[in-house]
């Protein structure tokens, strides 16, 4: 089957509409994607005929909903080749508190003072404060491995700091800044010899690359919905059954109890332990034809379109005169985040600029502070792709920062290359 | 759904924003100044540095730094000419009445705002009004600085 991507357009009904009397060309899929009309049916489909609270009703809507909600747990577990998808898939509201869940309910009792937990230089905040917030509860040291000049993480600071205090290795798969595709695979292979478990943050790369958790051989993976095509609310914590059984629950309430008095609890099997409460039933449903549809189309096939979109934008962007592009500039090395600025101009008068040419980037620190400080640059400009976009999109960015430069008399360019 | 006006980069982009925005007036310092004030925004990564120099309840000059977008600059280029050799009270009514134009859009345009009034259009950008108000309230913090007795205050804006 040939990738055809005038074809799954279609299927987006937001593509249609205009912005600012332009037609939209959405380029800020690193923050959230748009969602085909089989994931908008879904959900409606499941207010009008399925809705009702699960695993504790006995009446047909309750049993229904119930096996819509557990064939999906299923069908994600099936997408990253869990081993035990039944019981290795947790429901969180997103990445940020998939990890916060590791942070509290492994930390907590695996952490102790001395002890190292090992992340990079290019995480972003969901993967820094609650380590952040762990080391202070726990007594625990914070140790990051640095980057070379082209965005990658350093190999030799990765052996330096990977050692036997380290507990614990938090490293993302594709930074959400540089796009940098990092080795996890590798990683974890270093964080097992020193005896340390490891945790994937996927929230930039399940979505746009084949993850096998199997392969990787990771213990946690962490990533959400909404960044593949699926709802908002609903993120996923991927966790070797070995590990999470041990583990005390985050979270309590009902749902994930077997046996309640007043002064004690016995506590659910997996994955229900860690699901306290009513959870997103009708965005977890409605994650399946995401799935569904990325299935379709193959990983493979979707890395393959990006990494060829994300090339060209890399090249386009680097022919324009006073632009910076941060990360590495071979797409094979990175993922379809290309972060750039454009001479002095500051990205949020970028961003207002290209939204009137109906352009839709980011702009700001995206939530990565510190690898802000390291690039030596407070915000910056974004534009991230996915399965529906075409090069015609980035040649519409890249007219769009010539309006800019309109707009603002060259002075970007005159003005940085003055300084 | 009722129909809303478009907003017009125009109106946001006006020249003299971007005549401020390239060309800043009171930019520097001022070595004996009373106050150093400084302003950021961690959102945008906006800066802004004042230094203060005032004559009893007068204040005699002011010297700017920063980097930042264009709102953020050139509302402080523009503010540093409307605010100096003005009493602090008379700069706590042109700061109030600045707020008011940029949080009510449709309200009518005070007179008194000198270059100021160029940045109206902010109005109809929600997410820019923070970067046009900084310069305000990092002068604000100074003005109360300067009557706790001296020196320097941050503030990093929510």
């Amino acid at each position: 089957m040939t990738y055809d991507v005038d074809v799954i357009r279609r299927d987006f009904p937001i593509l249609e509409r205009n912005v600012h009397g332009k037609p939209l060309v959405y380029l800020d899929n690193a923050a959230t994607t748009q969602k085909p009309r089989s994931v908008i049916d879904r959900l409606v489909h499941y207010y009008e005929h399925e809705n009702a609270n699960i695993h504790r009703g006995l009446h047909t809507l309750a049993e229904e909903a119930t096996a819509a909600y557990e064939a999906s747990r299923l069908k994600v577990g099936e997408f990253i080749n869990a081993e035990h998808p039944g019981q290795e898939i947790i429901f969180t509201r997103n990445t940020t508190e998939s990890i916060n869940l590791v942070a509290n309910a492994w930390g907590r009792k695996n952490l102790k003072p001395g002890d190292e937990i090992v992340f990079s230089a290019m995480e972003h905040h969901s993967n820094l404060i609650p380590w952040q917030l762990i080391a202070l509860a726990t007594g625990a040291r914070l140790r990051f491995i640095e980057l070379d000049e082209s965005g990658h993480l350093r190999r030799d600071d990765a052996l330096a700091k990977i050692g036997e205090r380290t507990k614990i290795v938090a490293i993302t798969q594709m930074s959400n800044v540089l796009g940098t595709i990092n080795p996890v695979k590798e990683l974890a292979q270093l964080a097992h010899r020193a005896g340390a478990v490891v945790l994937v943050d996927g929230a930039q790369s399940v979505p746009h690359m084949p993850v096998d958790v199997r392969d990787i051989d990771c213990d946690f993976l962490a990533f959400s919905a909404h960044k593949m095509l699926g709802p908002t609310g609903v993120g996923v914590l991927y966790g070797k059954r070995d590990l999470l059984e041990v583990m005390d629950p985050f979270l309590g309430g009902g749902e994930m109890i077997k046996r309640v008095t007043f002064e004690s609890s016995t506590y659910a099997d997996l994955p229900h332990k860690f699901e306290a409460g009513t959870p997103n039933i009708a965005d977890v449903i409605a994650f399946a034809p995401a799935i569904d549809y990325l299935q379709a189309l193959g990983m493979d096939a979707v890395r393959e379109h990006e990494r060829d979109l994300t090339q060209y934008a890399i090249d386009a962007l680097e022919r324009v005169e006073g632009v910076t592009v941060y990360g590495p500039k071979d797409a094979t090395e990175r993922g379809g985040a290309v972060t750039f600025n454009y001479g002095d101009l500051h990205p949020h008068d970028l961003s207002q600029v290209l939204d009137a040419e109906g352009v839709a980037i980011r702009a700001g620190h995206h939530c990565a502070q510190p690898l802000m400080r390291e690039l030596g640059v407070v915000a910056t400009a974004r534009a991230s792709f996915y399965v529906y976009n075409r090069t015609d999109e980035v040649d519409a960015l890249i007219d769009a920062l010539g309006a800019a430069d309109r707009i603002f008399g060259n002075a970007s360019t005159a003005r940085a290359a003055a300084r | 759904m009722p129909a809303r006006p478009e907003p017009l980069l125009d109106e946001l982009y006006r020249e003299l924003i971007l005549d401020h925005y390239k060309n800043p007036r009171h930019r520097g310092s001022l070595p004996a100044a009373d106050v150093t004030a400084e302003g950021y925004n961690p959102v945008c990564g906006d800066e802004v540095t004042m230094q203060l120099d005032f004559d009893g309840d007068r204040l005699a000059d002011l010297a700017i730094v920063g980097r930042g977008c264009s709102i953020s600059q050139a509302s402080g280029s523009m503010m540093s000419e409307l605010v100096a050799g003005k009493s602090i009270g008379e700069i706590r009514r042109l700061s109030d009445e600045f707020k008011q134009m940029l949080t009510d859009d449709g309200a009518p345009v005070p007179k008194d705002l000198g270059d100021l009034e160029a940045l109206q259009g902010v109005a109809k950008f929600a997410v820019r009004v923070k970067c046009a108000t900084l310069a305000w309230h990092t002068l604000e913090d100074g003005i109360q600085q300067l009557e706790r007795g001296g020196g320097s205050v941050a503030r990093e804006e929510a």
